[in-house]
């Protein structure tokens, strides 16, 4: 499996992406800039968590603009994979790679902890290696990470069974609507999601539940 | 030319005898610009006049010291080559006027003090006092400092690991923000700030200058009044953003061999940085400000000069090498330019428009720049055992304790703080000491920041040791070899004889406790004139400490693992109850003596304790702090709800034993034959100790019989913050 990390000016989980994939991939990824029109070949990009252009409009708003991200979504629209933590998943939804938006979280302050999640559907390459409903715990560090879509959306997330992650009952951190934490796109080949699996692979860190996520990705990518 | 009066030397902050010391060095009557330069370099901020001359009494060197004070952060050996490179700043007086960019460029000072000298930053700590609880304006500074601390801390990307957080009504007027930042570097890449040569270009890089900030260093060496409200505008505001592409790009040039000397622009900006660089380098400085990238239209020499604007840096590079270093800050979108050069005149000249705005002697800024002897008044430190209620029921006091304002859960606090990014953080906020591992090793920091106020103002001297006492024995609780202190010195107004005898006593109890226990300081930094309205802070000289471990798998926790394990109290319980926890929240009074440090007992309880945890025989270990032995205990359950059962036999008086704070003491558990053995070795090397109880349960329980659920002390100790922030509304003060 090949992989690439964007940088976007600002990014500030860059490295942690970068290591946790050298970990669970045993490949160091590229690391690209955001001024880069061009992709390298791989199979997966990961944007990565962090405060990109400062994050001074709404979040992920400039970097959606970016000259990298063109290549991004031409990368998703060839059904290549697309991982996106934290400003990640900003970036997403702002690129409208992902429906809905990232709000301020609800009780309006940044909030840093290990949080239970849900993983509500399998059948995804980031997510095949967990067992449907498994109980996993990740941080979250995030200021704006309430997801908002309106009902139809959320609907449909739920119908076609895109919602990935899930806050577990009494963990919601940010009053996201219907307690989610992860989506996946129409093609289940972008994955957003406002905690870091990255952050917990090493044992030493207090858990490996994120294991899981890049295991699935080695076996879908290999 | 401007002609200088009486009234602009006092608003500049110069006394008399300071501005005749000016005529005398320039041989003539200085340029409005010179006297702005004079005025921040001489300020108390920039030239530690007050406090020099005590502060060279500091054991500042050891083997493992690379770089001691006088640089902008210092320097230690960690082995393989790796160097620690931290220091300590406080940003009170913003802090106080605009909460949370105060505490924000605090925050980024800091950092680029750490960064200028070629490290990444790991790790982030913060020393916080404010006022009551129940004072009008607590609640909105709280609030303001914390996310300011987490707004720019977060967004760098740097985690912050921890620190401490007091209430006392002292600081109601004058909250105190002390920021630590700990990089790493290798050692044979750290980058000075001696602008050594003639002839070399002088490059300004990161933001642009505006009039933010302006005579900053001057507000933070004077006392606060009602009207202090309206300093506002010297306030800096902060750009994480920027600073985060000033670190990347920086740490890039630092790759490069292009760089002579570099200087980050904090307090006084282009005037210290400047003179600074060239007084280390024993060279001049030209430079013209035309050249200087400005944020806002017709600014003069004056203001370029003495604003404060975040994110900037001043280096020297090689003759030659300018394109290759702008070319890395056009790639990060960052501001570069050649503003001027050194010389081998040895003086600061700037021009500005044609016209040479200042040309004074660099050495008249610095070895000229006024030492005080200050004198001072000697108290008698605070003396006697005072009384107390001896039929208070012992586990009802601990729930009060446990949810007191100085006793809560930090919870709300470093919840705001991303202190989890760079994926290095072993031990999280809430313990002993933060545990921050060295990327790619097994071995790791561990970081504290400690004082004990309330001790300080009976006894500035003791107060002093026990600040560096409890950092070394915190560093000790979780495994870590205590290496050097970085110390934030707090106090109030040094021109009163009782306040300068608190800062000169407490320089000594900090000297002593570092000299007994090997623990130099590498740098620091003093904050005087915390008073509003003739009201002094309580002495506050905070202690900010890295220790090293060498097998990250071996830290201890405080947090109670098994069932069944033995609990030993290794060190001697008196029962002193003078300045303590208990006293002020039980029985409402801050009275008595502050307790003893005895620095070789505290060295050698330390050193076994830590061999106990090297070993990996242990890996449950708390200091003994605030509030005492049974809060000791309670800290050790609450995480994971494993209670204890504890008591001694034949105890003639409970109160004292229970919530002592005698010093030089830690608690441990054990498993059974590992417990034996501990104690008998304790025996053999003459260290009193006992044991206590066993852990298991849900409750704690004294001699058994009385008991109280962890679940239920656990509402108070957790709840006390959020309830406290989320109580009546925060009075809005713009």
């Amino acid at each position: 499996m090949k992989s690439a990390v964007i940088v976007f000016p600002a990014s500030n989980c860059d490295r942690d992406a970068k290591v946790a994939l050298e970990q669970m991939t045993g490949k160091t990824p590229a690391m690209v800039w955001h001024q880069d029109s061009e992709l390298p070949d791989v199979d997966l990009v990961v944007l990565p968590g962090g405060f990109s252009y400062g994050d001074y409009l709404r979040c992920g708003a400039m970097a959606s603009q970016s000259v990298v991200m063109r290549s991004v979504k031409a990368h998703a629209d060839k059904g290549g994979m697309v991982l996106g933590v934290c400003n990640g998943f900003q970036v997403l939804t702002e690129s409208h790679m992902l429906p809905g938006a990232l709000m301020r979280n609800a009780a309006l302050k940044f909030v840093c902890k290990p949080v239970g999640l849900e993983v509500q559907e399998t059948q995804s390459g980031f997510t095949r290696k967990y067992e449907n409903g498994q109980r996993v715990t990740f941080p979250v560090a995030h200021g704006e990470g309430s997801y908002f879509a309106d009902e139809d959306t959320l609907d449909r997330l739920e119908g076609e069974n895109r919602v990935a992650f899930r806050y577990a009952k009494g963990e919601n951190p940010n009053g996201s609507a219907r307690n989610i934490a992860g989506i996946l796109s129409e093609k289940r080949n972008v994955l957003g999601l406002m905690p870091h699996p990255e952050r917990v692979v090493d044992n030493a860190l207090g858990g490996t539940d994120g294991r899981g996520l890049f295991q699935s990705l080695i076996e879908a990518l290999s | 030319m401007t002609k200088i009066t009486p009234e602009m030397v006092r608003e500049h902050g110069l006394s008399d005898a300071e501005y005749q010391k000016i005529l005398d060095l320039m041989g003539r009557e200085p340029s409005f610009v010179e006297l702005g330069i004079f005025s921040v370099m001489w300020s108390e901020h920039c030239s530690y006049k007050s406090t020099r001359a005590h502060l060279k009494k500091l054991p500042t060197k050891a083997p493992w010291v690379i770089q001691g004070p006088g640089e902008n952060a210092g320097v230690i050996d960690i082995g393989d080559g790796d160097a620690a490179i931290f220091k300590m700043e406080s940003h009170n007086h913003p802090s106080f006027i605009e909460p949370y960019q105060g505490a924000a460029t605090g925050v980024g000072g800091i950092m680029r003090d750490v960064f200028t000298m070629g490290a990444r930053p790991i790790a982030m700590m913060n020393a916080l006092r404010f006022g009551e609880p129940s004072h009008p304006k607590t609640r909105h500074l709280v609030s303001g400092v914390v996310s300011g601390i987490g707004g720019y801390g977060n967004c760098m990307g740097v985690p912050t690991v921890g620190g401490e957080v007091n209430f006392h009504p002292s600081y109601n007027g004058n909250i105190l923000v002390n920021a630590m930042c700990v990089g790493l570097a290798r050692q044979d890449k750290i980058f000075l700030s001696a602008a050594k040569g003639a002839g070399n270009p002088v490059v300004y890089v990161g933001s642009k200058t505006g009039r933010d900030g302006i005579h900053g260093a001057t507000m933070a060496s004077a006392e606060f009044d009602d009207a202090s409200e309206e300093k506002r505008p010297t306030v800096q505001v902060g750009d994480p953003f920027t600073e985060k592409l000033l670190l990347e790009a920086c740490l890039e040039l630092m790759a490069t061999d292009a760089i002579i000397a570099i200087q980050d622009m904090g307090a006084a900006g282009l005037t210290s940085s400047s003179a600074e660089m060239g007084d280390k380098g024993g060279s001049g400085i030209e430079l013209d400000l035309d050249k200087v990238p400005q944020r806002e239209t017709n600014m003069t020499a004056y203001e370029m000069m003495l604003s404060e604007s975040q994110e900037r840096m001043l280096a020297v590079l090689k003759p030659g090498r300018e394109a290759q270093a702008e070319a890395i800050f056009k790639k990060w979108e960052l501001d570069f330019a050649v503003i001027g050069i050194t010389t081998d005149t040895s003086r600061l000249v700037v021009k500005h428009k044609g016209k040479v705005e200042a040309d004074m002697p660099i050495t008249a800024l610095s070895d000229a720049a006024p030492i005080y002897e200050r004198p001072y008044a000697e108290r008698k430190p605070m003396a006697g055992e005072p009384a107390y209620d001896k039929s208070k029921p012992v586990l009802a006091s601990l729930k009060t304790i446990l949810a007191s304002p100085d006793m809560a859960s930090r919870r709300w606090v470093w919840e705001q703080y991303d202190h989890t990014v760079m994926s290095d953080t072993v031990q999280v906020p809430g313990g002993d000491a933060a545990v921050v591992r060295i990327h790619g090793t097994n071995k790791a920091l561990a970081i504290t920041t400690d004082v004990t106020p309330r001790y300080c103002r009976p006894d500035p001297f003791e107060g002093g040791k026990q600040a560096v006492a409890e950092a070394w024995r915190n560093l000790t609780a979780v495994g870590a070899l205590p290496l050097a202190v970085t110390d934030n010195l707090n106090y109030g107004n040094p021109q009163k004889p009782e306040i300068m005898w608190e800062i000169v006593a407490g320089i000594d109890g900090i000297g002593a406790a570092c000299r007994a226990l090997d623990f130099p300081v590498i740098g620091g930094n003093c904050s005087l004139y915390n008073e509003t309205n003739g009201e002094g802070i309580l002495p506050t000289p905070a202690i900010g400490a890295v220790g090293l471990m060498k097998d990250v798998t071996k830290m201890a926790t405080v947090a109670f693992k098994r069932s069944n394990d033995v609990i030993i109290l290794i060190g001697e319980t008196r029962g002193h109850l003078g300045q303590s926890i208990y006293l002020r929240e039980i029985e409402g009074r801050e009275e008595g003596a502050s307790p003893k440090v005895e620095l070789a007992i505290e060295k050698k309880h330390g050193d076994f304790v830590r061999g106990l945890i090297e070993a990996g025989r242990v890996d449950t270990v708390h200091d003994v702090s605030d509030g005492g032995l049974l809060v000791a205990i309670a800290e050790m359950a609450m995480p994971r709800g494993i209670g204890a059962s504890v008591g001694i036999a034949g105890l003639p008086d409970a109160i004292p034993f229970w919530f002592g704070e005698d010093q030089a003491r830690y608690v441990i558990a054990a498993p059974f034959a590992e417990a034996e053995k501990i104690v008998s070795e304790a025996i053999a090397a003459a260290i009193t100790v006992a044991e206590l109880g066993k852990t298991g349960g849900d409750k704690i329980t004294l001699d058994d019989k009385d008991s109280a659920a962890i679940a239920e002390l656990k509402v108070g100790f957790e709840d006390w913050f959020p309830n406290f922030m989320s109580g009546e509304e925060i009075p809005v003060t713009d």
